[in-house]
Protein backbone atom coordinates (compact mmCIF):
# COMPACT_ATOMS: atom_id res chain seq x y z
CA UNK A 1 0.00 0.00 0.00
CA UNK A 2 1.07 3.58 -0.59
CA UNK A 3 1.22 4.92 2.93
CA UNK A 4 3.10 6.93 5.51
CA UNK A 5 5.45 3.99 6.17
CA UNK A 6 6.88 4.08 2.63
CA UNK A 7 9.33 6.84 3.41
CA UNK A 8 12.16 6.24 0.92
CA UNK A 9 12.96 9.48 -0.88
CA UNK A 10 10.14 11.54 0.63
CA UNK A 11 10.87 15.11 1.63
CA UNK A 12 10.33 17.25 4.67
CA UNK A 13 11.59 15.14 7.59
CA UNK A 14 14.49 17.38 8.53
CA UNK A 15 17.75 16.04 9.85
CA UNK A 16 18.73 13.36 12.31
CA UNK A 17 21.15 13.37 15.20
CA UNK A 18 22.97 10.47 16.85
CA UNK A 19 22.71 10.23 20.62
CA UNK A 20 25.85 8.27 21.56
CA UNK A 21 24.49 7.51 25.05
CA UNK A 22 21.09 6.24 23.98
CA UNK A 23 19.88 3.35 26.15
CA UNK A 24 18.31 0.28 24.52
CA UNK A 25 14.94 1.39 25.90
CA UNK A 26 14.49 5.05 26.82
CA UNK A 27 11.35 4.36 28.87
CA UNK A 28 9.89 1.36 30.67
CA UNK A 29 6.85 1.27 28.41
CA UNK A 30 9.13 1.01 25.36
CA UNK A 31 10.59 -2.18 26.79
CA UNK A 32 7.16 -3.61 27.74
CA UNK A 33 5.81 -2.70 24.29
CA UNK A 34 8.76 -4.32 22.54
CA UNK A 35 8.03 -7.59 24.36
CA UNK A 36 4.26 -7.24 23.93
CA UNK A 37 4.71 -6.56 20.21
CA UNK A 38 6.65 -9.81 19.80
CA UNK A 39 4.09 -11.69 21.90
CA UNK A 40 1.13 -10.19 20.04
CA UNK A 41 1.90 -12.15 16.89
CA UNK A 42 1.52 -15.50 18.63
CA UNK A 43 -1.38 -14.34 20.81
CA UNK A 44 -3.32 -13.13 17.75
CA UNK A 45 -2.41 -16.15 15.61
CA UNK A 46 -0.80 -13.90 12.99
CA UNK A 47 2.76 -13.42 11.79
CA UNK A 48 5.57 -10.90 11.27
CA UNK A 49 4.27 -9.79 7.87
CA UNK A 50 0.82 -9.14 9.35
CA UNK A 51 2.49 -7.16 12.15
CA UNK A 52 4.34 -4.99 9.62
CA UNK A 53 1.08 -4.52 7.73
CA UNK A 54 -0.68 -3.55 10.95
CA UNK A 55 1.92 -0.78 11.37
CA UNK A 56 1.12 0.42 7.85
CA UNK A 57 -2.64 0.36 8.47
CA UNK A 58 -2.42 2.88 11.30
CA UNK A 59 -3.63 6.37 10.52
CA UNK A 60 -0.58 8.46 9.53
CA UNK A 61 -0.95 10.62 12.62
CA UNK A 62 -1.11 7.53 14.84
CA UNK A 63 1.87 6.07 12.97
CA UNK A 64 4.00 9.06 13.89
CA UNK A 65 2.73 9.91 17.36
CA UNK A 66 4.55 8.32 20.32
CA UNK A 67 7.37 7.27 17.96
CA UNK A 68 8.53 3.79 17.12
CA UNK A 69 7.14 1.99 20.17
CA UNK A 70 3.97 4.04 19.97
CA UNK A 71 3.25 2.43 16.61
CA UNK A 72 4.28 -1.01 17.88
CA UNK A 73 1.75 -0.67 20.67
CA UNK A 74 -1.06 0.34 18.31
CA UNK A 75 -0.15 -2.39 15.80
CA UNK A 76 -0.18 -5.06 18.53
CA UNK A 77 -3.60 -3.89 19.67
CA UNK A 78 -4.88 -3.84 16.09
CA UNK A 79 -3.84 -7.46 15.46
CA UNK A 80 -5.40 -8.61 18.74
CA UNK A 81 -8.68 -6.83 17.99
CA UNK A 82 -8.70 -8.19 14.42
CA UNK A 83 -8.38 -11.71 15.85
CA UNK A 84 -11.13 -11.16 18.40
CA UNK A 85 -8.71 -11.76 21.27
CA UNK A 86 -9.52 -8.30 22.59
CA UNK A 87 -12.71 -6.32 22.09
CA UNK A 88 -12.43 -2.97 20.30
CA UNK A 89 -11.80 -0.36 22.98
CA UNK A 90 -10.67 -2.88 25.60
CA UNK A 91 -7.17 -1.45 25.92
CA UNK A 92 -8.40 2.12 26.12
CA UNK A 93 -11.03 1.23 28.75
CA UNK A 94 -8.47 -0.59 30.90
CA UNK A 95 -6.00 2.28 30.53
CA UNK A 96 -8.67 4.73 31.71
CA UNK A 97 -9.44 2.52 34.68
CA UNK A 98 -5.71 2.43 35.50
CA UNK A 99 -5.84 6.23 35.42
CA UNK A 100 -8.65 6.16 37.99
CA UNK A 101 -11.61 6.80 35.69
CA UNK A 102 -14.84 4.92 36.27
CA UNK A 103 -15.23 3.23 32.88
CA UNK A 104 -17.02 0.03 31.94
CA UNK A 105 -14.87 -2.38 29.98
CA UNK A 106 -16.35 -3.85 26.79
CA UNK A 107 -17.54 -7.46 26.82
CA UNK A 108 -15.23 -10.04 25.28
CA UNK A 109 -15.76 -10.77 21.60
CA UNK A 110 -15.56 -14.14 19.90
CA UNK A 111 -12.00 -15.20 19.14
CA UNK A 112 -11.52 -15.46 15.39
CA UNK A 113 -7.86 -16.04 14.59
CA UNK A 114 -6.84 -16.33 10.94
CA UNK A 115 -6.62 -19.85 9.61
CA UNK A 116 -3.64 -20.56 7.40
CA UNK A 117 -0.76 -22.98 6.98
CA UNK A 118 2.91 -22.16 7.52
CA UNK A 119 5.45 -24.14 5.53
CA UNK A 120 8.00 -23.94 8.33
CA UNK A 121 9.50 -21.58 10.87
CA UNK A 122 10.76 -18.14 9.84
CA UNK A 123 10.53 -16.69 6.36
CA UNK A 124 13.13 -18.56 4.29
CA UNK A 125 11.99 -21.55 2.19
CA UNK A 126 13.54 -24.10 -0.15
CA UNK A 127 11.75 -23.99 -3.50
CA UNK A 128 12.16 -25.97 -6.72
CA UNK A 129 11.19 -23.21 -9.16
CA UNK A 130 13.82 -22.27 -11.69
CA UNK A 131 14.95 -18.69 -10.94
CA UNK A 132 13.57 -16.30 -13.57
CA UNK A 133 16.53 -13.93 -13.34
CA UNK A 134 20.29 -14.18 -13.00
CA UNK A 135 23.01 -11.88 -11.70
CA UNK A 136 23.90 -9.25 -14.27
CA UNK A 137 20.49 -9.31 -15.94
CA UNK A 138 18.61 -6.04 -16.53
CA UNK A 139 15.24 -5.98 -14.80
CA UNK A 140 12.46 -3.50 -14.22
CA UNK A 141 10.45 -3.16 -11.03
CA UNK A 142 6.88 -3.77 -12.17
CA UNK A 143 4.32 -1.00 -11.86
CA UNK A 144 2.40 -2.68 -9.08
CA UNK A 145 -0.13 -0.57 -7.23
CA UNK A 146 -1.30 -2.80 -4.39
CA UNK A 147 -3.71 -1.67 -1.73
CA UNK A 148 -2.53 -4.39 0.68
CA UNK A 149 0.88 -5.23 2.10
CA UNK A 150 3.90 -5.24 -0.16
CA UNK A 151 7.63 -4.92 0.30
CA UNK A 152 8.28 -3.03 -2.92
CA UNK A 153 8.74 0.63 -2.03
CA UNK A 154 7.12 3.15 -4.38
CA UNK A 155 10.44 4.76 -5.20
CA UNK A 156 11.65 1.80 -7.30
CA UNK A 157 8.32 1.19 -9.07
CA UNK A 158 8.81 1.24 -12.85
CA UNK A 159 12.58 1.77 -12.55
CA UNK A 160 15.20 -0.28 -14.34
CA UNK A 161 18.18 -1.86 -12.62
CA UNK A 162 20.54 -4.82 -12.67
CA UNK A 163 20.35 -8.04 -10.67
CA UNK A 164 23.26 -8.02 -8.21
CA UNK A 165 22.64 -11.40 -6.56
CA UNK A 166 20.00 -14.00 -5.87
CA UNK A 167 19.23 -14.49 -2.17
CA UNK A 168 17.47 -17.39 -0.39
CA UNK A 169 13.84 -17.87 -1.42
CA UNK A 170 11.32 -16.55 1.07
CA UNK A 171 7.59 -16.37 1.71
CA UNK A 172 5.94 -13.50 -0.14
CA UNK A 173 4.90 -10.90 2.45
CA UNK A 174 2.12 -9.68 0.14
CA UNK A 175 0.37 -13.04 0.63
CA UNK A 176 1.55 -14.04 4.09
CA UNK A 177 0.39 -10.79 5.68
CA UNK A 178 -3.12 -11.48 4.40
CA UNK A 179 -3.08 -15.21 5.30
CA UNK A 180 -3.75 -16.25 1.69
CA UNK A 181 -0.75 -18.58 1.44
CA UNK A 182 3.01 -18.38 1.52
CA UNK A 183 3.72 -18.12 -2.23
CA UNK A 184 7.46 -18.58 -1.54
CA UNK A 185 9.59 -16.99 -4.26
CA UNK A 186 13.12 -16.26 -5.27
CA UNK A 187 14.46 -12.97 -3.93
CA UNK A 188 16.97 -10.79 -5.76
CA UNK A 189 19.13 -7.89 -4.71
CA UNK A 190 18.71 -5.37 -7.52
CA UNK A 191 21.06 -2.45 -8.13
CA UNK A 192 19.72 0.92 -9.25
CA UNK A 193 21.77 4.00 -10.02
CA UNK A 194 20.59 7.11 -8.21
CA UNK A 195 20.03 8.95 -11.50
CA UNK A 196 17.52 6.25 -12.55
CA UNK A 197 15.62 6.77 -9.31
CA UNK A 198 15.90 10.50 -8.73
CA UNK A 199 16.69 12.09 -12.08
CA UNK A 200 19.83 13.35 -13.81
CA UNK A 201 20.76 15.80 -11.05
CA UNK A 202 20.66 13.16 -8.30
CA UNK A 203 23.53 12.88 -5.85
CA UNK A 204 25.70 10.04 -7.24
CA UNK A 205 25.17 6.75 -5.38
CA UNK A 206 24.07 3.17 -5.95
CA UNK A 207 20.98 1.69 -4.33
CA UNK A 208 20.72 -2.02 -3.64
CA UNK A 209 17.34 -3.39 -2.66
CA UNK A 210 15.83 -6.85 -2.17
CA UNK A 211 12.87 -7.58 -4.44
CA UNK A 212 10.70 -10.68 -4.78
CA UNK A 213 10.55 -12.36 -8.18
CA UNK A 214 6.93 -11.34 -8.84
CA UNK A 215 7.91 -7.68 -8.37
CA UNK A 216 10.24 -7.87 -11.38
CA UNK A 217 10.08 -8.17 -15.14
CA UNK A 218 12.75 -8.44 -17.81
CA UNK A 219 14.11 -5.26 -19.27
CA UNK A 220 16.29 -4.54 -22.30
CA UNK B 1 -10.25 -0.99 7.94
CA UNK B 2 -12.66 0.87 10.19
CA UNK B 3 -14.40 4.00 8.95
CA UNK B 4 -12.54 6.11 11.49
CA UNK B 5 -9.09 4.59 11.81
CA UNK B 6 -7.59 7.58 13.57
CA UNK B 7 -7.75 7.47 17.31
CA UNK B 8 -8.42 10.71 19.12
CA UNK B 9 -7.73 11.63 22.72
CA UNK B 10 -6.48 8.27 23.81
CA UNK B 11 -4.78 7.66 27.15
CA UNK B 12 -0.98 7.99 27.15
CA UNK B 13 1.04 5.18 25.61
CA UNK B 14 2.60 4.14 28.91
CA UNK B 15 -0.84 3.48 30.38
CA UNK B 16 -2.05 1.68 27.26
CA UNK B 17 1.03 -0.57 27.36
CA UNK B 18 0.28 -1.43 30.99
CA UNK B 19 -3.36 -2.06 30.09
CA UNK B 20 -2.45 -4.32 27.18
CA UNK B 21 -0.09 -6.36 29.35
CA UNK B 22 -2.78 -6.79 32.02
CA UNK B 23 -5.42 -7.87 29.51
CA UNK B 24 -3.14 -10.44 27.88
CA UNK B 25 -1.83 -11.74 31.20
CA UNK B 26 -5.35 -12.18 32.58
CA UNK B 27 -6.28 -14.22 29.54
CA UNK B 28 -3.22 -16.42 29.96
CA UNK B 29 -1.88 -15.30 26.58
CA UNK B 30 1.41 -13.91 27.84
CA UNK B 31 3.53 -14.55 30.89
CA UNK B 32 5.34 -11.70 32.62
CA UNK B 33 8.52 -13.80 32.87
CA UNK B 34 8.52 -14.41 29.12
CA UNK B 35 8.18 -10.68 28.41
CA UNK B 36 10.94 -9.97 30.93
CA UNK B 37 13.08 -12.54 29.13
CA UNK B 38 12.65 -10.83 25.75
CA UNK B 39 13.63 -7.48 27.27
CA UNK B 40 16.54 -8.85 29.27
CA UNK B 41 17.97 -10.56 26.19
CA UNK B 42 18.20 -7.31 24.22
CA UNK B 43 19.27 -5.13 27.15
CA UNK B 44 21.98 -7.44 28.44
CA UNK B 45 22.96 -10.16 25.96
CA UNK B 46 22.41 -9.15 22.35
CA UNK B 47 23.90 -5.85 21.23
CA UNK B 48 26.62 -4.25 19.11
CA UNK B 49 29.37 -5.94 21.11
CA UNK B 50 28.50 -9.09 19.16
CA UNK B 51 29.06 -7.34 15.86
CA UNK B 52 32.26 -5.74 17.13
CA UNK B 53 33.69 -9.22 17.84
CA UNK B 54 32.82 -10.29 14.30
CA UNK B 55 34.54 -7.24 12.81
CA UNK B 56 37.67 -7.59 14.93
CA UNK B 57 38.01 -11.25 14.03
CA UNK B 58 37.64 -10.43 10.34
CA UNK B 59 40.41 -7.83 10.65
CA UNK B 60 42.92 -10.22 12.22
CA UNK B 61 41.97 -13.48 10.48
CA UNK B 62 41.95 -13.36 6.65
CA UNK B 63 40.32 -16.81 6.36
CA UNK B 64 37.51 -15.71 8.66
CA UNK B 65 37.06 -12.49 6.67
CA UNK B 66 36.71 -14.53 3.49
CA UNK B 67 34.11 -16.83 5.07
CA UNK B 68 32.27 -13.83 6.49
CA UNK B 69 31.98 -12.14 3.10
CA UNK B 70 30.98 -15.40 1.37
CA UNK B 71 28.47 -16.58 4.00
CA UNK B 72 27.73 -13.96 6.63
CA UNK B 73 25.12 -16.02 8.46
CA UNK B 74 27.42 -19.05 8.79
CA UNK B 75 30.54 -17.11 9.81
CA UNK B 76 28.58 -15.09 12.39
CA UNK B 77 27.10 -18.29 13.78
CA UNK B 78 30.66 -19.60 14.29
CA UNK B 79 30.94 -16.95 17.04
CA UNK B 80 27.62 -18.07 18.51
CA UNK B 81 25.44 -15.26 17.19
CA UNK B 82 22.10 -16.17 15.58
CA UNK B 83 18.41 -15.61 16.18
CA UNK B 84 15.45 -13.47 15.14
CA UNK B 85 16.15 -10.95 12.36
CA UNK B 86 19.27 -12.88 11.43
CA UNK B 87 17.98 -15.64 9.17
CA UNK B 88 20.25 -14.53 6.32
CA UNK B 89 22.94 -11.96 7.04
CA UNK B 90 24.92 -10.42 4.20
CA UNK B 91 28.19 -8.70 5.12
CA UNK B 92 29.27 -5.80 2.91
CA UNK B 93 32.82 -4.52 3.16
CA UNK B 94 33.94 -0.91 3.15
CA UNK B 95 37.06 -0.25 1.10
CA UNK B 96 39.07 2.75 -0.06
CA UNK B 97 36.69 2.99 -3.03
CA UNK B 98 33.27 2.07 -1.62
CA UNK B 99 31.34 3.02 1.49
CA UNK B 100 28.27 0.96 2.44
CA UNK B 101 25.22 2.24 4.31
CA UNK B 102 22.24 0.21 5.56
CA UNK B 103 18.65 1.42 5.86
CA UNK B 104 15.11 0.05 5.94
CA UNK B 105 12.83 2.58 4.23
CA UNK B 106 9.60 0.59 4.85
CA UNK B 107 10.04 -0.07 8.58
CA UNK B 108 13.24 -0.52 10.59
CA UNK B 109 14.65 -3.95 9.71
CA UNK B 110 18.03 -4.43 11.37
CA UNK B 111 20.39 -7.38 12.02
CA UNK B 112 19.45 -8.06 15.65
CA UNK B 113 21.87 -10.96 16.38
CA UNK B 114 24.93 -8.78 15.68
CA UNK B 115 23.72 -5.28 16.56
CA UNK B 116 20.80 -5.70 18.97
CA UNK B 117 17.82 -3.39 18.56
CA UNK B 118 18.11 -0.35 16.28
CA UNK B 119 18.89 3.09 17.73
CA UNK B 120 16.47 6.01 17.42
CA UNK B 121 18.25 7.63 14.50
CA UNK B 122 17.87 4.44 12.42
CA UNK B 123 14.10 4.50 13.00
CA UNK B 124 13.78 8.25 12.38
CA UNK B 125 11.80 9.26 9.27
CA UNK B 126 14.64 11.62 8.31
CA UNK B 127 17.08 8.70 8.10
CA UNK B 128 14.62 6.35 6.40
CA UNK B 129 13.66 8.92 3.76
CA UNK B 130 17.02 10.49 2.97
CA UNK B 131 19.45 7.54 3.12
CA UNK B 132 18.30 6.33 -0.29
CA UNK B 133 18.10 9.76 -1.93
CA UNK B 134 20.92 11.91 -0.60
CA UNK B 135 23.15 9.59 1.43
CA UNK B 136 26.28 11.74 1.14
CA UNK B 137 24.54 14.85 2.43
CA UNK B 138 22.87 12.86 5.21
CA UNK B 139 26.14 11.22 6.30
CA UNK B 140 27.86 14.61 6.39
CA UNK B 141 25.12 15.91 8.69
CA UNK B 142 25.58 12.83 10.87
CA UNK B 143 29.30 13.57 11.17
CA UNK B 144 30.81 11.42 8.43
CA UNK B 145 32.45 13.41 5.63
CA UNK B 146 33.30 11.03 2.80
CA UNK B 147 35.89 11.98 0.19
CA UNK B 148 34.34 12.75 -3.20
CA UNK B 149 36.09 9.80 -4.86
CA UNK B 150 34.49 7.24 -2.50
CA UNK B 151 31.37 5.71 -4.03
CA UNK B 152 28.33 5.07 -1.84
CA UNK B 153 26.27 1.89 -1.85
CA UNK B 154 22.99 2.08 0.06
CA UNK B 155 21.34 -1.22 1.05
CA UNK B 156 17.57 -1.01 1.60
CA UNK B 157 16.58 -4.04 3.74
CA UNK B 158 13.20 -4.60 2.09
CA UNK B 159 13.02 -8.42 2.44
CA UNK B 160 14.36 -10.86 5.08
CA UNK B 161 18.05 -10.43 4.27
CA UNK B 162 19.88 -8.36 6.84
CA UNK B 163 22.91 -6.27 5.97
CA UNK B 164 25.95 -5.70 8.15
CA UNK B 165 28.86 -3.40 7.29
CA UNK B 166 32.45 -4.55 7.76
CA UNK B 167 34.18 -1.21 8.38
CA UNK B 168 37.72 -0.37 7.31
CA UNK B 169 40.37 -1.15 9.90
CA UNK B 170 41.88 2.11 11.14
CA UNK B 171 45.54 2.83 10.45
CA UNK B 172 48.23 2.25 13.09
CA UNK B 173 46.38 -0.56 14.85
CA UNK B 174 48.84 -3.36 13.95
CA UNK B 175 49.89 -3.82 17.56
CA UNK B 176 46.36 -4.15 18.96
CA UNK B 177 44.88 -7.48 19.98
CA UNK B 178 41.59 -8.77 18.64
CA UNK B 179 39.92 -7.77 21.88
CA UNK B 180 41.40 -4.26 21.77
CA UNK B 181 40.26 -3.90 18.17
CA UNK B 182 36.72 -4.98 19.07
CA UNK B 183 36.60 -2.20 21.66
CA UNK B 184 37.11 0.36 18.88
CA UNK B 185 34.21 -0.85 16.72
CA UNK B 186 30.98 1.10 17.16
CA UNK B 187 27.39 0.26 16.29
CA UNK B 188 27.26 3.27 13.97
CA UNK B 189 30.26 2.01 11.97
CA UNK B 190 28.55 -1.37 11.44
CA UNK B 191 25.46 0.35 9.98
CA UNK B 192 27.64 2.62 7.87
CA UNK B 193 27.11 6.08 9.34
CA UNK B 194 30.56 6.32 10.92
CA UNK B 195 34.09 5.05 10.47
CA UNK B 196 36.13 3.27 13.08
CA UNK B 197 38.84 5.46 14.57
CA UNK B 198 41.74 4.41 16.74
Amino acid sequence: MDGIHDMGGTHGWGTVAIDPDEPVFAEDWHARTFALGLASMGASGTNLDAFRHALERLHPIDYLSDGYYGRWLRAAELLLVDSGVLAPGAVEARARRLAGEDVTEPADTEVNKPSYQRGGPGSLRQIDDEPAFAAGQRVRARELYKSGHTRMPAYVRGRTGTVEARRPAAVLPDSTAHFTGEDAQHVYTVRFESTELWGPDAEPSTLLIDLFESYLEESQ
Amino acid sequence: MSSDPRSVDRPPAALRAEALEELLTERGLVKTEVLDGFINRYVNDVGPLNGAKVVAKAWVDPDYRERLLADGTGAIKELGFAGPQGEHIVVVENTDEVHNLVVCTLCSCYPWPVLGLPPDWYKDPAYRSRAVREPRALLAEMGLQLADDIGIKVWDSSAENRYFVLPRRPAHTESLSEEELAALVTRDAMVGVAEVVS
